[in-house]
């Protein structure tokens, strides 16, 4: 079982891997930790204690914390849509925080109700399988950054590079003559 | 579909909240309205049966709102995606 103090951790040795801090307003913050230690209980997984997680890893994968979301959120707004993660400016006050849009795509969302409605259903594998695995599976791509040469394996480049911080422009998709789903 | 009252002096609007127990801003709405009295009914939607889950869905789909939360329905007619602190204390004049 997870710890608290792991879950801190946690996210301070991400925070200052990146250049970030955490929000300053320790209530604040020491309510998103409890968040993500409920949600790693529940989930197997910490996923973002401000969306709605479906119980299914392939279709959480991108709210995991720390989200695909954050850095262009932090990168615009100055902190992650949840307000764990801030930049300098805002840890010193100096910019107010206010809750910032949804960046995650609205079919993203609506699929975790769609895979959680089926739970409740006999159809769940099967249906399951069909809604998560293929579609995605299929749409799976190897991205690499031209400017560091970070590879990664997922249907979108992301937002930002997370080790050089180049922006998603900067992705491209490496061709694999094999079946890429072979490679998975 | 069970919500949780939560009793206040002030009860002029009827006051809903579709939030998720984990959020923290969330936490941050159910706090301004307990620390200005106000009644109001709230369900957390990560905790609540997949039925319901989807019946609410739908509901803040079908009054035009967000999957976003907290999502907050004042008498019915106003609904409020997010904490945003100065529309609420518009609609519950407060
Ligand atoms: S929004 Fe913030 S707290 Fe939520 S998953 Fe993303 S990085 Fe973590």
């Amino acid at each position: 079982m997870t710890t608290l103090q792991k879950v801190r951790q946690r996210a301070e040795s991400d925070a200052r891997s990146r250049g970030y801090y955490l929000n300053p307003d320790l209530q604040f913050l020491e309510n998103l930790l409890e968040g993500l230690k409920q949600n790693e209980e529940r989930y197997d997984y910490p996923s973002c204690p401000c969306r709605i997680s479906s119980g299914t890893f392939e279709v959480d994968r991108d709210i995991i914390c720390p989200c695909d979301y954050r850095d262009a959120d932090v990168e615009e707004y100055g902190y992650c849509y949840c307000a764990l993660y801030v930049r300098k400016d805002v840890s010193e006050g100096k910019t107010p925080i206010r809750p910032i849009p949804e960046r995650r795509p609205r079919e993203k969302q609506e699929r975790a109700y769609a895979v959680s409605a089926e739970t409740s259903t006999e159809k769940l594998a099967e249906r399951t399988a069909a809604f998560v695995d293929k579609p995605s599976e299929a749409k799976m791509k190897m991205w690499y950054c031209k400017q560091c040469g970070y590879v990664c394996f997922r249907e979108e480049p992301p937002y930002i590079c997370p080790i050089c911080k180049a922006k998603r422009e900067m992705f491209d998709e490496i061709r694999l003559k094999a079946d890429t789903r072979d490679v998975a | 579909m069970r919500t949780t009252k939560v009793p206040g002096e002030n009860n002029k609007h009827r006051v809903l909240m579709y939030a998720l127990s984990t959020c923290g801003w969330c936490k941050r709405a159910k706090r301004l309205l307990r620390d200005n009295s106000i009644e109001y009914e709230y369900i957390d939607v990560d905790l609540c049966s997949m039925e319901d889950r989807e019946r609410i869905r739908r509901d803040i789909l079908s009054r035009g709102g967000r999957l976003s939360y907290p999502t907050i329905i004042v008498d019915d007619t106003i609904l409020i995606t997010s904490f945003q602190e100065d529309r609420i204390r518009e609609a519950l004049e407060i």
